[in-house]
């Protein structure tokens, strides 16, 4: 068992590495910006003085190695700066309604963001790995030709063409959903959930086509092996050879392949929410990318990174501890 | 024969096998007979179609593969039509399988016991605890150690020779009547391929189990089978008693694949001495990062003789010819190239000294680039090596060609996926000759092939040899190469020389224990030479368990 | 959802029933004998899925507008579904009758996905190139006295204008001529990322893959970190960037965004050229000619990359549709291909509203849609290619 923990906490400390490097590279990419922050906030037009509180306020007259620091500290103890929009705005009108820090901004916006995962996770998990095995079963049938075409076809098409198709004929041809998800604070669950189920089954679509394939690969990739081939010719009903002898071998790649693909919902997150208008961290990445709000926009890639690099982690953890020969060395 | 009705009656069975979406025969016709009791070698060169009619013999086909004609019976029952539940009542209860890789065939999630006593338990056939002391005795009666804990270990804690018996054993878990061996002993090393015969066949034997041996070692099935049959691109050549077929084969087929054990070279003149030998390994120490692999290897080539290096997987054979070649520098120790000393990385070797040492690699489909022509392939080391252009190289080439009995005009343009085995073994001896090298390096080079393509490949080098005085250092594991084509052979084990010198002199006792052992684990035609060696050394002499003694 | 539930138990039922009644009418042929109950209820979901799709065709040709309107887009889409498989039909035939022997023989062996994918991508290969011939108006020529937002479909009692067959926009450009010179700057531009990212990470990972040593942990590492960021975000994070820096610059903000897809991209070439590359590096035929004293230039090119074609091919197909679709996503959120260059991501965004007109107007919603389909036709034919591509291969190696 020493074996296994020496090699999860070698991951562990990789992951560790990584999310460091990951935010240097972020914080290098920002600051690669041109000319001044201040200026390009507040316009040609900006007094010099509105000009020299903002930087004062925003610390950008500190040398970059010494502002990093001070954003990772920051970022460390839950502070992620100062939003360049919000602070001009509240230069303006002299007031601070404490919305002017980036966390505030992101916390509820994440909150809303991780729902839509769970949702989504929800119904696509069983789905796709109950499809990917019936598909993997019955190879070559028509069913497993008929699934093969579908799920080509639905992870090739945009998010938004999904989106768009589902809008059209469960919120405006059958008027079932509403095709606008407006979520606010204090709403009650049932209809909440009744507001992110078109984002989230357009994500389910995307994800469940990937994670299908990928099972019914793993899974054909383990009924070749030599050892089913065994199983059957003991006698086996197909019953037990499914689940007594693939399955225990098939739950790594498949642990794998779920890890793999919320990572991918991801990245598909931030074109649905824009095209549902829903208030997660997607959409506010992609109004902050417009307005070059960079204190927001360093935040949420790095929240992004971080989630994406802590499910590809869990994904690796996970297929370590389930392979026998490392829980069982010699 | 008695007129007890056969336990398997296969009556003209043909199975097809699928590839680019049409059916290919692979058994056209075959018909087979088991009586209760009896054991049938089954054997053939590869793509002779055994496996595959092995498992049909069980009513069963793997992917892509089809019954088009004949009928199938175990027992009266008639397979090809029976239900699926019958069969699987059928299987793993009355007919077992024990398969080629037990590494593979393993399931790697469950421990040994748990995937031994499934099948009587499933099959109701025993309860849990009564299948598990079963076991045990089983592991005891197949020799494996510590059978009274064995089983509850993981398979990959286990090594391939014990595997392989734990296997005989799962198979035996519901004394079946009829057992199918596919090539149970064929990834094995010799020392231990001979336990695991020994044991699967007392078990047999004890048992009066039925069983259809698999195999395409002439000398093992001899040991094994009590009749044997010769399958032939998925036509059967006869069917014999044992030792009638190896007296008295009466096909020429059958005829050739005994004659290529009599393959021998004549004797040659003992090295003058104070010749210089062509290589020379001098107190060589290896070792794969800060693993060590070689100690203190020293041995002498000379030109115009093969010596052969032998030693089971892992005992350092090729891990010298990589120091040899300069692919891994030695720790310690130096290779000297006519008298001068080689530069131990081969990027430090001039053209000239790279050009005099050649190798010929064991595996011809890796060793050729498939994206080129054949003459494109052997033209390369020509030009590159002795600036040769144009019709000149051409030239070269074709007389090359013709050197290992290739036509020219024939094969210059092909591709190496369209050659057979053999003949890509010859364009890789051809590419090696085209560098005109004073030394050349065979590593494995005939163990890929079947028997008799595997005799050829020997007669080609050994003529070549002496039309033009190489020197060969002549990897491999098989003694019956080394018996035809060395001249002086070196014993390998763990990295060490055990043991070296003229080859008459190393079949000769008395010699190392190590070398004892591994000459005597070769089986050989004799259909009584495991239970004579049995007989004269005891059980516990032969394979693992002597080893491990030394 | 009752309905649907008790649906679903009626299939149940009749696939009991209909295996039953295989069994009893064919004496227990094994065909029925050893059929799993899952396929029996397979066999009755898929038809009454069939009927079901047969009886909304049925509904969208109805009299009444109001059925029909509501079943017009399953009727198109049916519609489109049949006419593409009999395209991809003849087209197969076309194939097998004429061309080459190995064409021939390819054309063959070929599944009617493939011929499908292999057409599409022709008629779009064709459509790009020659996008001035076929457009009737320029992509940016806002037609004098031409209203905007006229209804696709050309029927004047629909609000359509014959000269517009597919209707024109927010602005009153055609959208046809839109679509098509689509065509040429969307995938040209995807085309071209592509082929940098190859061009990069196809160099290095070799490189790295025939080097070894410090230059490929070096490369490795770093492709690690990138890969670590999610790529639509980073090149989001990087886009911000270049959106300020090309205008100072002077160079036009399609040109970075080339530059960063493509660097973004080259990292996953590099990873599966780097994977290729090791395969190929092991064999003894690479051992032979190192030993033979040869050259980096000759183990790259004469050695390692005529072996790597297959499988870099396949790659690029992959990695192009998730460049095409990268792209789209970025100009859908408005930070790619900027305007006025005519581009399907940007079209979809400018349209996107009128899919909520489809339950009165149906043939007004079908612009946005007409430009997300051209996205999704395309991605839909290459991976179908690839797949073909894929499979033959791993065919090949049994």
């Amino acid at each position: 068992m020493g074996n296994v923990l020496t090699i999860i906490l070698q991951r562990l400390a990789l992951g560790a590495l990584t999310l460091l490097i990951v935010s240097i590279v972020i914080f290098v990419a920002v600051n690669l910006l041109p000319g001044d922050f201040a200026q390009n906030i507040l316009g040609q037009g900006a007094t010099p003085e509105a000009v020299d509180s903002i930087r004062r306020d925003l610390g950008l007259d500190q040398p970059p190695v010494t502002r990093y620091f001070d954003w990772l500290g920051g970022v460390l103890q839950g502070d992620l700066g100062t939003s360049f929009a919000q602070a001009n705005f509240a230069s303006f009108t002299g007031t601070d309604s404490g919305a002017t820090t980036v966390a505030a901004q992101i916390a509820p916006r994440f909150a809303n963001t991780m729902f839509l995962a769970m949702v989504t996770a929800i119904i696509a998990v069983p789905l796709s790995i109950t499809l990917g095995v019936l598909a993997a079963l019955y190879r070559n049938s028509v069913f497993d030709r008929a699934a093969n075409i579908t799920t080509l076809s639905s992870i090739s098409s945009p998010e938004f063409f999904l989106a768009y198709i589902l809008i059209l004929f469960l919120a405006v041809l059958n008027p079932i959903l509403p095709s606008l998800s407006n979520i606010y604070e204090g709403m009650a669950f049932s209809e909440r959930l009744q507001k992110s189920l078109l984002p989230a089954l357009t994500l389910t679509l995307v994800v469940t086509a990937h994670m299908m394939r990928m099972t019914r690969a793993a899974i054909i990739n383990l009924l070749a092996s030599p050892y089913i081939e065994m199983a059957r010719l003991k006698g086996l009903s197909p019953m037990r050879v499914i689940v007594k002898h693939a399955l225990p071998n098939a739950l790594a790649p498949i642990i794998n392949v779920i890890a793999l693909n919320l990572a991918y919902l991801i990245t598909g997150v931030v074109v649905v929410e824009v095209v549902f208008v829903y208030p997660g961290i997607g959409q506010l990445f992609v109004d902050s990318v417009k307005i070059r709000d960079i204190p927001v926009v360093q935040a949420c890639c790095l929240i992004f990174a971080t989630a994406y690099i802590l499910l590809n982690l869990t994904a690796d953890i996970m297929s370590i501890l389930s392979n026998p020969r490392l829980r069982h060395p010699k | 024969m008695t007129d007890e009705p056969p336990l398997v009656k296969i009556r003209g069975i043909k199975l097809e096998g699928r590839s680019d979406e049409t059916w290919n025969p692979i058994i056209n016709g075959v018909d087979l007979t088991l009586a209760r009791g009896e054991v049938l070698g089954l054997i053939g060169e590869s793509g002779a179609g055994k496996s595959t009619l092995g498992l049909a013999a069980m009513g069963y086909t793997r992917d892509g593969v089809r019954i088009s004609d004949g009928t199938v019976e175990f027992d009266g029952i008639d397979l090809l039509t029976a239900s699926a539940a019958i069969k699987r009542d059928l299987l793993g209860k009355r007919i077992a399988y024990v398969a080629q890789s037990a590494a593979a065939s393993f399931n790697p999630a469950h421990k040994l016991m748990e995937q031994h006593v499934e099948g009587p338990v499933q099959h109701g056939v025993n309860d849990r605890g009564s299948s598990e002391e079963d076991g045990i005795e089983l592991y005891r009666k197949l020799r494996l150690p510590n059978p009274d804990e064995i089983g509850f270990r993981y398979p990959h804690q286990v090594s391939g020779g014990q595997l392989q018996r734990a296997m005989t054993a799962m198979a035996m878990s519901c004394r079946p009547d009829l057992i199918i061996f596919d090539e149970p002993t064929t990834a094995l090393d010799v020392t231990t391929q001979i336990e695991v015969l020994a044991s699967i066949r007392d078990i047999v034997e004890q048992y009066n189990t039925a069983a259809i041996y698999i195999t395409h070692d002439l000398a093992v099935v001899a040991q094994m089978a009590d009749r044997i049959k010769v399958l032939l691109k998925g036509d059967e050549v006869e069917t014999a008693d044992t030792r009638t077929m190896l007296s008295a084969p009466t096909q020429e087929y059958t005829k050739s694949l005994w004659a290529v054990r009599s393959f021998e070279r004549p004797k040659k003149p003992a090295v003058s001495t104070g010749a210089v030998p062509v290589i020379s390994v001098q107190n060589v120490d290896a070792a794969y990062g800060k693993v060590p692999v070689l100690y203190d290897v020293s041995f002498d080539m000379h030109s115009g003789r093969t010596v052969a290096v032998v030693g089971e997987s892992g005992s350092g054979k090729s891990t010298t010819a990589r120091c040899i070649t300069g692919l891994l520098p030695p720790t310690a120790g130096q290779i000297m190239l006519d008298g001068e000393v080689l530069p131990a990385d081969y990027r430090k070797r001039s053209k000239d000294q790279l050009r005099q040492v050649q190798m010929i690699y064991q595996m011809a489909d890796t060793a050729l680039n498939p994206r080129m022509s054949i003459g494109q392939i052997i033209a390369r080391p020509v030009q590159f090596y002795l600036g040769l252009t144009g019709a000149e190289k051409r030239k070269r080439v074709d007389a090359l060609l013709e050197e290992i009995e290739l036509e020219p005009t024939e094969y210059y343009n092909r591709l190496p996926s369209e050659l057979s085995g053999g003949q890509k073994q010859r364009i890789g001896i051809a590419r090696a000759l085209a560098a005109e090298p004073k030394f050349i390096i065979c590593d494995e080079v005939t163990s890929a092939l079947d028997q008799l393509v595997a005799e050829g490949i020997l007669r080609l080098l050994a003529r070549l040899q002496d039309q033009l005085s190489l020197s060969y250092m002549f990897i491999t594991h098989d003694l019956a190469t080394v018996r035809a084509i060395a001249d002086e052979v070196v014993v390998m084990k763990d990295g060490r020389v055990i043991e070296q010198g003229d080859k008459d002199e190393m079949f000769r006792p008395p010699h190392h224990a190590y070398t004892d052992l591994l000459l005597s684990s070769v089986p050989e035609m004799d259909p009584d030479w495991l239970s004579n060696l049995l007989a004269e050394r005891g059980v516990d002499n032969i394979g693992d368990a002597a080893v491990d003694k030394m | 959802m009752i309905w649907f539930v008790a649906a679903l138990l009626g299939m149940a039922a009749i696939a009991w029933v209909f295996r039953f009644a295989g069994q009893t009418v064919t004496g227990n042929a094994p065909r029925f004998r050893d059929m799993p109950y899952g396929v029996a209820y397979g066999y009755v979901l898929g038809t009454v899925v069939v009927l079901w799709l047969a009886w909304a065709y049925m509904q969208g040709l109805s009299e009444d507008t109001a059925i029909a309107n509501k079943f017009f887009f399953l009727r198109i889409a049916i519609e489109g579904f049949i006419i593409f498989a009999i395209a991809a039909w003849l087209f197969r035939i076309l194939g097998r009758t004429i061309g080459t022997a190995w064409s021939r023989k390819m054309f063959r062996s070929m599944p009617l996905t493939a011929s499908f994918g292999i057409l599409t991508i022709l008629i779009y290969a064709i459509l790009a190139i020659f996008a001035p011939a076929f457009a009737p108006y320029g992509q940016e020529q806002i037609i004098p006295g031409v209203a905007a937002n006229i209804v696709p479909g050309g029927d004047v009692a629909l609000g359509g204008n014959p000269d517009f067959p597919l209707g024109t926009d927010q602005i009153g450009r055609d959208i046809m001529s839109r679509l098509i010179y689509g065509a040429q700057n969307t995938v040209g531009i995807a085309f071209a990322t592509t082929l940098l990212a190859f061009l990069l990470g196809g160099t290095f990972g070799f490189l790295a893959a025939t080097l070894g040593g410090w230059l490929d942990q070096i490369l490795s590492r770093l492709v690690d970190v990138l890969m670590a960021i999610p790529s639509l975000i980073f090149a989001l994070l990087l886009m911000t960037i270049a959106s300020v820096w090309a205008p100072q610059l002077g160079i036009p903000l399609t040109v970075f965004m080339v530059l960063i897809i493509a660097v973004i991209d080259s990292t996953r070439v590099f990873r599966l050229a780097r994977a290729v590359g090791q395969n190929i590096v092991v064999m003894d035929y690479i051992e032979a000619a190192k030993l033979r004293g040869e050259g980096l230039g000759y183990l790259v090119f004469k050695e390692i990359l005529p072996n790597a074609t297959a499988p870099l091919l396949a790659e690029f197909g992959l990695r192009f549709c998730f460049v095409f679709l990268t792209i789209a996503a970025l100009s859908f959120l408005g930070v790619g291909i900027q305007p006025p260059l005519a581009d399907w991501g940007t079209m979809v965004r400018d349209l996107g509203g009128f899919v909520n007109y489809a339950q009165f107007a149906p043939l007004a919603a079908t612009a946005p849609l007409l430009a997300a389909g051209a996205i999704a036709l395309l991605t839909v034919a290459v991976n179908f290619v690839v797949d073909w591509m894929l499979h033959k291969s791993s065919g090949l190696k049994e």
